[in-house]
């Protein structure tokens, strides 16, 4: 008999591809968390193979904090417009006008908490019932334990200690009004296999990934870029540096690292060699020893 | 490069933490800043050394009170492999969460303590792990450190585990390897100091263990998950039946049934993104074409038409409880098995096992929470099944409350 045996990357696919459909079918209307960093990239690509020849059948969704990069924006709106998908974005400034969040304070405010009401809010207006998000276990020890399928009372909230068992291949979308889920096809996926699978696919990425020159300082043990959004401190000091970044969110928060890779194949030798996890530049999981945990609690991503 | 699902089994004094700990910092998994804040967290406990445990346990409530609630799920990779890793408590109590992290395993890890031998937790492990039907099983004798490296201990913890292995039905292949999770004997590289054990060392048997059999190759098995209609000019008439193979091969041109209609055709294309291939198989996601137009939906099954499934209202299933509410005798709940949702009503309780003495308790009328038993069901349309024994895809079930929706029991089909 032939050998009938997948590749890890063959089997990952597989796998995400499965939870993509099961959420087509067991939700009335899902969408797709699109925040144009690479794992939401990554997702709607298989979004567009578990549905071809078809379209993807839901909406891609950004949470738009205002603080971009202008790369992601860029980014974004070409690859919604390769894909023909339907792009809806709720904007964090629209809650703050509306009242419904308060702008932090202080030299290290940050609009990356205040992203949970808008995600929210935008739910609630378009009545998703199912939100696929680009998560992976291996990035964080609360996303350790996070289901394929995850249960959001009409909070929003997770209760992390009272989720439903997952087994096998069978998951278990049955929700009262108001309540939703979050769905994680990329559960099983870790940060490499994520660059292999982007690599093997041919997967275009927004300019940040790779190395370039860009105007940088140091805060908090993270290598913040120069943007219109962070004001630099006195005794800070501002350097040009050759950097990249490897996880890409708001630019209030998102740390860059001095490396020299330039392509896939460069990134990809560096992050086996990386001893710091990827979202170790990330300054919005260092407020607290359970930071991730207590904005997931509330409905974050 | 593929990938070996495993779950570990064991109670923290059995030094589980120390040994996923050492395969990941020795496969260098663990990254300076999660070193960095678990040596804090450590510190700011009072702990003596570096709390391995930390890592695995991320919620608040388990960081507090020292404990882990749920199945956490770890990754490493050599370059020979990827591993994912459910690590699941040990205590009686978390029977539930062991057996969900056994549902997608192919190999278990049960700890034995080279000083205490095989106790009745390590009867409980190799239970479940025969249950869910893994079929590597690794018996690490732990704390061989303790016992001086004495071969003798190790070889009577072996036949003790052996004549009691014999009572199980499916364990088909055990392996036991003398470590000390603590000192790193036989962890990744063969120890110095037990010249008399000749076998490989855990992470190189974890590298090298053969998991090609763990999909059924032989009965043809295909579960409609989504019917695809792009409705495009391109596309006009196209009509995909998108899906995941259960088990089994199909091709172009193969004799199928589509069950429960039993209308005979045959496999027209099967279409990936990427083009057409000549031949699909489990656990492969894709789309097929159909040469006749037939009614199909989601929830249907396309199988080989000379080597059908079973289809009966009535099942017979050993069931694990997982709710805090003891079952419903006679209750009736919602089953989901494949891509099909309906109702069952629990008919009869056969037998309960004890899982400490392996028992079977006869009279009872329900289960509680952590509960295993042979129950009789019966749903309201057939199910379109085999034997959890023949494959795991379609001999699988869950059962969920009706009123809070809740996941309450998981079933393997007899």
């Amino acid at each position: 008999m032939p050998d009938y045996n997948l590749s890890h990357l063959d089997q990952l696919e597989a796998e995400a591809i499965y939870v993509l459909r099961e959420t087509a079918a067991q939700f009335r209307k899902p969408a797709l968390l699109f925040s144009g960093g690479k794992d939401s990239i990554l997702m709607a690509h298989l979004a567009r193979k578990a549905f071809w020849p078809a379209k993807v059948p839901f909406p891609l969704v950004h949470i738009d904090t205002g603080h971009n990069f202008p790369e992601t924006i860029t980014y974004r709106d070409e690859y919604v417009a390769n894909l023909g998908a339907e792009l809806v974005v709720g904007l964090v400034q629209d809650s703050i006008d509306s009242g419904r969040v308060v702008e932090e304070k202080g030299i290290n405010a940050s609009r990356n908490k205040l992203q949970t009401v808008t995600l929210l809010d935008t739910i609630e207006a378009n009545q998703y019932d199912a939100c696929l998000g680009g998560g992976r276990r291996d990035e964080e020890k609360a996303r350790a334990k996070e289901r394929f399928f995850s249960h959001r009372d009409e909070f929003g909230q997770w209760d992390p200690k009272n989720q439903r068992p997952e087994l096998w291949n069978l998951f278990n979308g049955r929700k009262h009004e108001g309540e939703h889920f979050r769905v994680f096809p990329l559960s099983n996926f870790t940060e490499m296999d994520v660059w292999l699978y982007i690599q093997r696919e041919g997967i275009p990425l927004p300019s940040l990934y790779f190395s370039h020159e860009r105007e940088v300082f140091l805060r908090g043990g993270s290598l913040l870029a120069v943007t219109d959004f962070v004001t630099v401190q006195p005794g800070e000091a501002v350097e040009k540096k050759v950097v990249r970044f490897r996880t890409i969110g708001d630019a209030t928060c998102t740390g860059a690292v001095e490396s020299a890779a330039g392509t896939l194949d460069a990134i990809i030798d560096e992050v086996a060699a990386a001893r710091q996890t990827e979202r170790g530049t990330r300054s919005d999981d260092k407020r607290s020893e359970t930071a991730m945990e207590d904005r997931k609690r509330e409905g974050y991503f | 490069m593929d990938i070996l699902r495993f779950t570990t089994a064991g109670s923290v004094d059995d030094g589980k933490s120390t040994l996923i700990g050492r395969l990941l910092y020795d496969s260098k998994s663990i990254f300076e800043d999660q070193m960095a804040a678990m040596e804090e967290s450590s510190k700011r406990r009072g702990d003596a050394v570096v709390n391995l445990a930390l890592l695995t346990d991320g919620l608040k409530a388990e960081r507090e009170q020292g404990i882990t609630i749920d199945v956490a799920y770890r990754y490493f990779a050599t370059p020979k492999r990827k591993f994912i890793i459910a690590d699941t408590p040990g205590h009686i109590q978390y029977t539930r969460n062991m057996v969900t992290g056994a549902s997608t395993a192919n190999l278990a890890i049960i700890l034995v303590d080279a000083r205490k031998g095989v106790i009745e937790q390590t009867k409980r492990h190799s239970f479940i792990a025969d249950l869910l039907r893994i079929q590597h099983v690794v018996v690490a004798v732990n704390k061989m450190d303790l016992v001086g490296y004495d071969e003798a201990v190790y070889n009577r913890i072996v036949e003790d585990y052996k004549a009691f292995a014999s009572r199980l039905d499916n364990l088909i292949d055990i392996t036991a390897i003398p470590i000390s999770a603590l000192n790193g004997d036989n962890v990744v590289d063969k120890s110095n100091a037990m010249p008399w054990y000749q076998g490989p060392s855990l992470l190189y048997h974890l590298e090298t263990v053969y998991v090609g059999g763990e999909h059924n190759h032989v009965d043809a098995r295909f579960p409609v998950q989504w019917v695809i209609r792009p409705l495009s000019n391109e596309w006009h008439d196209f009509r995909g039946y998108a899906g995941r193979v259960a088990g089994g091969v199909f091709k172009p041109g193969d004799d199928v049934t589509v069950l429960p209609s039993g209308f005979t055709t045959k496999v027209r294309e099967i279409h990936t993104a990427e083009g057409l291939l000549e031949e699909t198989f489990a656990p492969q996601s894709v789309t097929m074409t159909l040469a006749t137009e037939i009614d199909i939906s989601r929830g249907d099954m396309i199988v080989k038409a000379n080597n059908p499934p079973a289809v009966t209202q009535e099942i017979e299933a050993m069931v694990c409880w997982f709710s805090q509410t003891p079952m419903a005798a006679r209750g009736k709940y919602i089953l989901r098995h494949t891509t099909r949702e309906t109702q069952a009503v629990i008919r009869d309780v056969r037998y309960m096992v004890d899982i400490n003495t392996l028992h079977k308790v006869e009279g009872v009328s329900s289960l509680a929470m952590n509960d295993i038993g042979r129950l009789a069901l019966r749903t309201a349309v057939p199910l379109i099944h085999d034997s959890y024994r023949r494959n795991r895809i379609t001999g699988s079930f869950i059962l969920i409350h009706p009123g809070t929706n809740e996941t309450v029991g998981a079933g393997m089909i007899l």
